[in-house]
C-alpha cells in the first residue's frame, strides 16, 4: 500500500441546530422552532390539502393510501416497538370489514356508528384470538399470524357463513377522506407519543429483553395484549372504512395484499420510525394503483422493490432522510 | 370395509405426497435455519422448466426431468449465494426476503402468461390397478415408491456421506461445525441447492397428477409449512411422521366432512401446534428460544 493513497472515512456529526433544539431552549428562537416544526408541518398540511389537489379518480386512492398507512403503522408498532412481527395485516382488515358489514346490513346501523363499533369490537376479537400466540417468538409468531387470515378465509368458504364466497353486499357507501386522514394523523402522533411514555418504555423493553422485564415483576403478556389491542384497532378501523368504501365485505378482505404491502412499505419507509412506514405507504399504494392495468406485474414489481430494499438499503428512506436532516458528513483522515 | 381400505391406501399416498412437498423445506430450515418461503415457487417453476424442455425443445421426458432438476438446484444455490446470504441470521428479514423471492417468481410466471389449465405433464405410466378392490392409478404407485425411496435415500445420505454428515453437523451446532473446518456458508448453499432439488423432484412426481398452475405454489408452501411445523421445524424424521399424521387427517376430513375442509385441517394444525408446542410434536424442545 503506497503512502500517497490516504485512507479516509466519513464522519457524521449532528448539526448545531439539532443539538440546540433538543432541549426546552428551542422555544427561545424562531429558527430552532422552525427547524423542529417544519417536517411535522409539511406532513400535516400536506395530508390535509392532499384531497384538494388530486384529480377525481385519485380521490379514492387517498383513502386507500390512508387505510394501508394505518395498517403499516400497526405493523411497524408491533414489530419494532413490541417485538411481535405480525404478518397478518389481512386478519385485522378482514375482521373489521366483516363486523362493519354485518352491523350495517343486519342491524341497520349507520356508518358513523358501525366504524367505531367495528374498530373496538374487531380489536377485541383479534386480540382474543391472538392472546394464545403471544408467548411465541420471532418466526413462530410470524407464521401463526400469516396463517390466521388464510384459515378464516377457508372457514368462511367451507361453512358458507357470512355470505360465503359472495361476501356481504349492500353495505352503505360512505366516503370521507378527511375522516380517515385525521384518524391516521391521530394514530401517528398518538403512537409517537405513546412509545415514549411509561407504557411505550415497557413495550420497548419487552422487545429488547423480555426476561429482564419479567424479572422486574411486570407481566409481559398484559403489556403485549395492550399493544396488540392498539395495533388491531388500527387495522380494524381501516377494514371497517374499506368495507364502507366498497359497499362490500368479502373474502378478498383477508387477501395477501393486506399482509404484504404493509411489510414492503415499512421496509421501504424505514423500520422503527413510525413516520417512515406511512411515507412508504404513500409511495407504494399509488404506484400499485397506477400499475393496476398491468395485472400481476405490479405484485412482481413490489416484490422486487421489497427485495432490493431489504438487501441493499435495509434502513429505509425515512432513516436516511432523518440522517441528512439532522447531521452533516465530512471526510476525515484515519 | 372397502372404505377403510380406500382410506388406508389413499391416506398413505397423500402422506407420501405431503412428505415429498415438505422435505425440501425441512432440509433447508434444518441446516441453515432459513425458513425458505420461496419453496412453493421453486416447486412450480420446476414444473414449468420440465414442461418447456418437453414441449418447446422436444427433449425426451427423462432427460428433461434430469436437466430441470439440475437447473433448479443451480437456481436454489444462486438464490442463497446472491440474496439470502446477505440477510442470514435476521429471522424476519429472511422470511420477508424469501417470501418476496417466491412472490416475484410466482407472479412473474403468471404475468409471463403461464396460467390457465393448458400446462400439464404426462404421467410416467398410464393405467391403473386394483388393490383389494380399490382402483389406484399406476402413477400414484410410482409416487409412493419414489417417495419412500427418497426418504430412505436421504437418511442414508445424511448418515453415511461426508457432505451429509457435514450438513447434519451444521444443523446440530453451527459453531462446533465451524471449528471442525466445515464452511457454514458453503454448506448452506449446498443445503439450499438440495432443498430446491427436492422441491423440483416433488414437482416432477406430483404435477402429472394435476395441472401446473401458479396457485399450487402457495398451496404447496402452506402444506410444507404445516408438515414441518407439526413435525418440528428442523426435524426431518419428524416431518415424515407429521406428513402421515396430516395426510390421514386430511383424507378422513375429505371422506367424512367434505373437500372444503382439507385446507382448514392443515391451517388449524399449524396454529394449534404452534400455540401448544412450538417445537412440534417430534422436535427437540428449546423452550426459551421459541416462547416466553
Amino acid at each position: 500500500m503506497k503512502a500517497n493513497h490516504e485512507q479516509r472515512r466519513k464522519e457524521r456529526l449532528d448539526r448545531g441546530i439539532k443539538v440546540r433544539s433538543d432541549g426546552i431552549y428551542a422555544l427561545m428562537s424562531w429558527r430552532e422552532l422552525c427547524y423542529l416544526f417544519f417536517p411535522r408541518l409539511v406532513l400535516i398540511v400536506g395530508m390535509l390539502i392532499l384531497p384538494l389537489l388530486v384529480p377525481i379518480y385519485w380521490q379514492k386512492v387517498v383513502s386507500y393510501v390512508c387505510i394501508y398507512a394505518l395498517l403499516t403503522l400497526s405493523f411497524d408498532f408491533l414489530a419494532h416497538f413490541v417485538g411481535l412481527v405480525s404478518l397478518g395485516g389481512a386478519f385485522f382488515i378482514g375482521t373489521g370489514g366483516y363486523i362493519a358489514a354485518i352491523l350495517n346490513t343486519s342491524f341497520g346501523l349507520p356508518p358513523l356508528l358501525t366504524i367505531p363499533v367495528a374498530t373496538i369490537l374487531g380489536a377485541f376479537i383479534c386480540t382474543l384470538l391472538l392472546i394464545p400466540c403471544l408467548p411465541l417468538r420471532g418466526v413462530y409468531f410470524a407464521i401463526v399470524t400469516l396463517m390466521y387470515p388464510l384459515l378464516l378465509t377457508r372457514v368462511i368458504e367451507a361453512l358458507a357463513i357470512f355470505g360465503g364466497t359472495d361476501g356481504i353486499v349492500g353495505v352503505t357507501s360512505f366516503t370521507n377522506h378527511y375522516f380517515i386522514i385525521i384518524m391516521l394523523l391521530f394514530f401517528l402522533f398518538g403512537l409517537r407519543r405513546l412509545v415514549n411514555q411509561d407504557l411505550g418504555l415497557v413495550l420497548r423493553a419487552v422487545k429488547d429483553n423480555d426476561q429482564a422485564v419479567r424479572a422486574s415483576g411486570i407481566s409481559i403478556t398484559y403489556y403485549k395484549t395492550i399493544a396488540v389491542f392498539i395495533a388491531s384497532a388500527m387495522g380494524c378501523l381501516g377494514g371497517a372504512y374499506l368495507a364502507h368504501i366498497f359497499g362490500w365485505a368479502g373474502l378478498s378482505s383477508f387477501g395477501l395484499d393486506f399482509s404484504i404491502l404493509p411489510i414492503a412499505a415499512t421496509v421501504i419507509g424505514g423500520a422503527g420510525t413510525l413516520v417512515g412506514p406511512v411515507l412508504g405507504a404513500f409511495i407504494l399504494v399509488p404506484l400499485n394503483e397506477w400499475l393496476r392495468d398491468f395485472g400481476t406485474f405490479r405484485i412482481l414489481l413490489y416484490a422486487l422493490i421489497l427485495l432490493a430494499f431489504i438487501i441493499f438499503r435495509s434502513e429505509g428512506i425515512m432513516v436516511y432522510g432523518q440522517r441528512k436532516y439532522h447531521q452533516f458528513e465530512k471526510w476525515v483522515k484515519v | 370395509m372397502d372404505i377403510l381400505i380406500a382410506i388406508l391406501i389413499y391416506g398413505s399416498i397423500k402422506s407420501i405426497i405431503l412428505a415429498l412437498m415438505a422435505l425440501g423445506f425441512a432440509l433447508v430450515y434444518g441446516i441453515s435455519r432459513i425458513p425458505n418461503f420461496a419453496h412453493g415457487a421453486l416447486y412450480i417453476i420446476n414444473g414449468f422448466i420440465v414442461w418447456s424442455f418437453l414441449s418447446k425443445l422436444g427433449l425426451p421426458y427423462f432427460l428433461s426431468i434430469v436437466l430441470a432438476i439440475i437447473a433448479i438446484g443451480v437456481i436454489g444455490a444462486m438464490i442463497y449465494q446472491f440474496i439470502l446470504i446477505r440477510v442470514r441470521g435476521m429471522a424476519i428479514s429472511e422470511i420477508i426476503a424469501s417470501y418476496a423471492i417466491g412472490l416475484a417468481i410466482l407472479e412473474g410466471l403468471r404475468w409471463g402468461g403461464f396460467k390457465g389449465m393448458t400446462y400439464t405433464l404426462p404421467t410416467f405410466i398410464q393405467g391403473s390397478i386394483f388393490i383389494a378392490g380399490v382402483p389406484v392409478s399406476l402413477h400414484r404407485i410410482v409416487v409412493l415408491i419414489c417417495g419412500a425411496g427418497l426418504v430412505g435415500f436421504l437418511w442414508l445420505f445424511t448418515h453415511y456421506t461426508r457432505i451429509g454428515l457435514a450438513l447434519r453437523g451444521m444443523a446440530q451446532d453451527e459453531r462446533a461445525a465451524l471449528m471442525l473446518g466445515i464452511d457454514s456458508d458453503r454448506m448452506a448453499v449446498v443445503a439450499m441447492a438440495f432443498g430446491a432439488m427436492l422441491a423440483g423432484l416433488a414437482a416432477v412426481l406430483l404435477l402429472p397428477l394435476g395441472n401446473i398452475v401458479v396457485e399450487e405454489g402457495y398451496k404447496v408452501l402452506i402444506l410444507a409449512i404445516a408438515v414441518c411445523v407439526v413435525g418440528g421445524l428442523g426435524s426431518w424424521m419428524g416431518a415424515v411422521l407429521a406428513a402421515f399424521l396430516i395426510g390421514f387427517a386430511q383424507i378422513l376430513t375429505e371422506v367424512y366432512l367434505g373437500t372444503h375442509f382439507v385446507m382448514v385441517v392443515a391451517l388449524l394444525a399449524i396454529i394449534i401446534t404452534l400455540i401448544l408446542r412450538p417445537s412440534g410434536l417430534f422436535g427437540r424442545q428449546k423452550e426459551l428460544e421459541e416462547r416466553v
